[in-house]
């Protein structure tokens, strides 16, 4: 086929562009797999005890906080990175930014505390399985995004994966809040992180093989 | 070359409101400096750039919907035709072509080449692979130019399944180039 020909189809099989669709597949993609998520956790593994009172606790919208602003910035990353040519600017420092003030005010409640207090400030109760338990509610939101990407044309696959991967990741966090009964930010510095880190990882991997086109 | 930038733009943003005569041209100009460019970095495999010509109109085309009307053109072509040079030299592995530098952006419409020569790949041909319901409406369209509409007339398929049909195959198409060698 002559280049003209390949062009002159390319032009007769052109149909008009939908500049809403994004947002109506996004809106889609989380309309089928937030409840998917909420549901495991609610279902599953139980609604955390005294969530009524917890809201009234400052600490426990600070963690809603870091989990909303962490996945907001990454879901930002994903789009710039899924679209041709846009340049991620600033957006990386809406990932680093909570984390290192979260690291900041660990440090300060680690040092204040008596030394004996230390280790339940660092291990809580569930160290060991919250940041399995974060990337398994993160999954249904881990192929959604990863779905989502995968309708746009990233050309870095490998970030593109791993900002898509942490966008879920972060707000499979959110969402795994619920249930978690931990609130200490020394906690969440590091194992709601590397719970975030998980999935993040798993999109890293996953970018070059699955977002190509 | 801000007056490239800017008729192109105009002509694409015409061609995603669904004008399919603004669109020819878009990728007939874009397509004339893709060659150049591509031609410069291919420089010791002058027969694989109308092959990858094609295949980066094919991608223009299939992910069109990805460019931000905000966003220089250019930044956008070049991030397209700069990803599909890299593939093809990944898939080559010929990793001496990637001496080149690749980033200027700025260079994409400095040059322009019109003389398409012939691609050493017949798409017609992989075209034929297809599965009969993205074959048969891009056949239509190719040889005899027909909208979606005058297609799904023609074959008796619903408008819809014609777009569907379309849409899949000229993404199979653009994975089967893919792969290709």
């Amino acid at each position: 086929m002559k280049t003209d020909e390949l062009i002159a189809m390319l032009a007769a099989a052109n149909t008009p562009v939908d500049p809403a669709a994004p947002r109506r597949r996004t809106l889609l993609a989380l309309a089928l797999a937030l409840p998917v998520s909420v549901l495991f956790t609610v279902a599953v593994l139980g609604v955390r005890p005294a969530l009524g009172s917890a809201l009234l606790l400052p600490a426990f919208w600070v963690r809603e906080l870091f989990c909303a602003a962490v996945s907001a910035a990454a879901a930002l990353c994903a789009v710039r990175l899924a679209h041709p040519g846009c340049r991620l600017g600033r957006a990386p420092l809406g990932v680093i930014v909570p984390v290192l003030v979260l690291w900041l005010l660990a440090v300060v409640l680690l040092a204040e505390a008596p030394p004996p207090a230390r280790a339940s400030l660092l291990l809580g109760q569930t160290a060991l399985v919250c940041p399995w338990l974060i990337a398994l509610v993160s999954a249904p939101l881990f192929f959604a995004f990863l779905w989502l990407t995968r309708q746009m044309a990233p050309t870095r696959l490998r970030l593109a994966g791993a900002a898509a991967g942490l966008a879920a990741g972060a707000l499979g966090a959110l969402v795994y809040t619920l249930h978690c009964p931990e609130l200490a930010p020394s906690f969440l510095a590091i194992w709601y992180v590397l719970g975030m880190l998980l999935p993040a990882l798993a999109g890293a991997l996953l970018g070059p093989r699955v977002l190509r086109w | 070359m801000r007056t490239s930038e800017e008729r192109l733009r105009e002509l694409l943003l015409l061609g995603l409101a669904g004008d399919a005569q603004a669109y020819n041209v878009f990728l007939r100009e874009l397509g004339a400096h893709l060659r150049a460019f591509l031609r410069r970095r291919l420089a010791r495999h002058p027969d694989e750039v109308e092959d990858l010509v094609q295949e980066t109109l094919l991608a223009v085309h299939n992910q069109r919907h990805t460019y931000d009307p905000g966003q220089p053109l250019t930044a956008w072509a070049t991030a397209v035709a700069r990803y599909k040079l890299v593939d093809f030299l990944r898939r080559h592995a010929r990793t001496d072509l990637l001496n080149d530098p690749l980033d200027e952006e700025s260079e994409l419409l400095a040059a322009s080449d019109s003389e398409a020569r012939e691609a050493r790949r017949d798409l017609a041909r992989l075209l034929d692979d297809l599965p009969d319901g993205q074959r048969l409406p891009l056949l239509h369209m190719k040889i005899e130019g027909l909208s979606v509409q005058e297609t799904a007339q023609r074959t008796g398929m619903s408008a819809s399944a014609v777009k569907v049909g379309v849409h899949r195959g000229l993404k199979a198409l653009a994975a089967r180039l893919r792969e290709h060698k």
